[in-house]
């Protein structure tokens, strides 16, 4: 098999795309790289929202999403009974737009075929972003309560933001502070406004 | 002054939101805490289980703060996620805020009946493990509208 080579660029051309490509490296910032396309879906950001944060679809494989929404009479231990036209509505939603509907998810790292992960917290990419940076007492902090609570650090959450790293240094969950003021601080210097 | 634009703007949406949404909603909007009282009484009658003396407040109280058993280990009572004073705002097992139970705090609770059955439905079956009867919503409700 041969593989097909890109064209090699002759000179002043080729440096200038080489340039533009390295620059926009450079000011790429290195925390843009998490953010997940967030629920359109209005049924599905109702009924999944009224106990916790809507999660994104892309977080878990179709798979997943089918046996959440086959079993919610016993969600996590409770009962989160819905219609079946509902139910049917939220799953079609989640499975059209999940995890392994996307290339390379980050999501899908270590997850075997045969395995249905039922908790985004489980997943191993999930664990690997968490256990270093976040000591574990920040999890039993009341503010905090459960690994669902998503919005307790990231605020944005329901955005589809995650790359809000410092955030929860601010808010006192890490072992050093971002500096931020506020709310309104932090949003405004990390250039999130509230029409996003 | 400021009453008035609100009340305006309540009837405005809730216009549009009736004009879109189909018959069962359209009924919610009309719904009130009264209105479900009589539901449930009529309910409870026609099975046979009204007591003399309608619904009871310290009934709905003593369900309310009961711990039960049958229902899913995580959720042994109301309170695992509401507080045990209702005019309190409580928390999900997953730290989302619920607004308080208490109709004083909350005064658009108990008024949709899509809404409040969805939740009797969940909740007994997560805390008593099985459906609240008639009596016993009743008698919730007369507890939470005297908070």
């Amino acid at each position: 098999m041969h593989r097909k080579r890109l064209p090699i660029l002759p000179g002043a051309a080729g440096m200038l795309m080489a340039g533009a490509l390295f620059g926009a490296a450079v000011m790429m910032p290195a925390w843009a790289d998490e953010r997940y396309p967030p629920v359109t879906d209005e049924l599905t950001k109702k009924e999944c929202g009224s106990c916790h944060m809507a999660f994104q679809p892309a977080f878990l494989p179709a798979r997943s999403w089918a046996k959440i929404m086959d079993t919610l009479d016993d969600h996590f231990g409770e009962d989160a009974s819905l219609p079946k036209e509902k139910v049917e509505h939220i799953k079609a939603y989640l499975m059209k737009n999940a995890a392994d509907t996307r290339w390379r998810s980050k999501m899908m790292r270590g997850v075997r075929k045969d395995w249905t992960p039922l908790r985004i917290t489980e997943l191993p990419y999930w664990v690997h972003e968490h256990e270093e940076e976040v000591r574990p007492s920040a999890w039993k902090d009341p503010r905090v309560k459960s690994k669902a609570n998503c919005k307790a650090c990231h605020r944005l959450a329901d955005r589809g933001i995650y790359d809000d790293d410092d955030y929860y240094e601010y808010r006192g969950y890490g072992l050093k502070r971002g500096g931020y003021r506020d709310d309104d601080d932090y949003k405004y210097r990390r250039g999130y406004r509230d029409d996003d | 002054m400021k009453k008035a634009t609100l009340a305006i703007a309540l009837a405005g949406s809730a216009m549009l939101l009736g004009g879109v949404a189909s018959g069962t909603s359209t009924a919610a909007l009309a719904g009130s805490p009264q209105e479900m009282l009589k539901r449930y009484a009529e309910e409870a009658k026609a099975a046979g289980i009204m007591p003399e003396g309608g619904f009871s407040a310290e009934r709905g109280k003593a369900l309310y703060l009961a711990d039960h058993k049958g229902g899913k280990p995580a959720t042994p009572s109301c309170t695992t996620c509401h507080m045990k004073d209702p005019t309190q705002p409580g928390r999900t097992r997953t730290g989302k805020l619920i607004k308080p139970m208490a109709l004083s705090k909350t005064p658009d609770r108990y008024s949709d009946p899509e809404k409040v059955e969805k939740w009797f439905f969940r909740n007994c079956r997560s805390v008593l493990g099985r459906e609240c009867t008639p009596l016993e919503k009743g008698d919730f409700i007369t507890f939470m509208i005297s908070q």
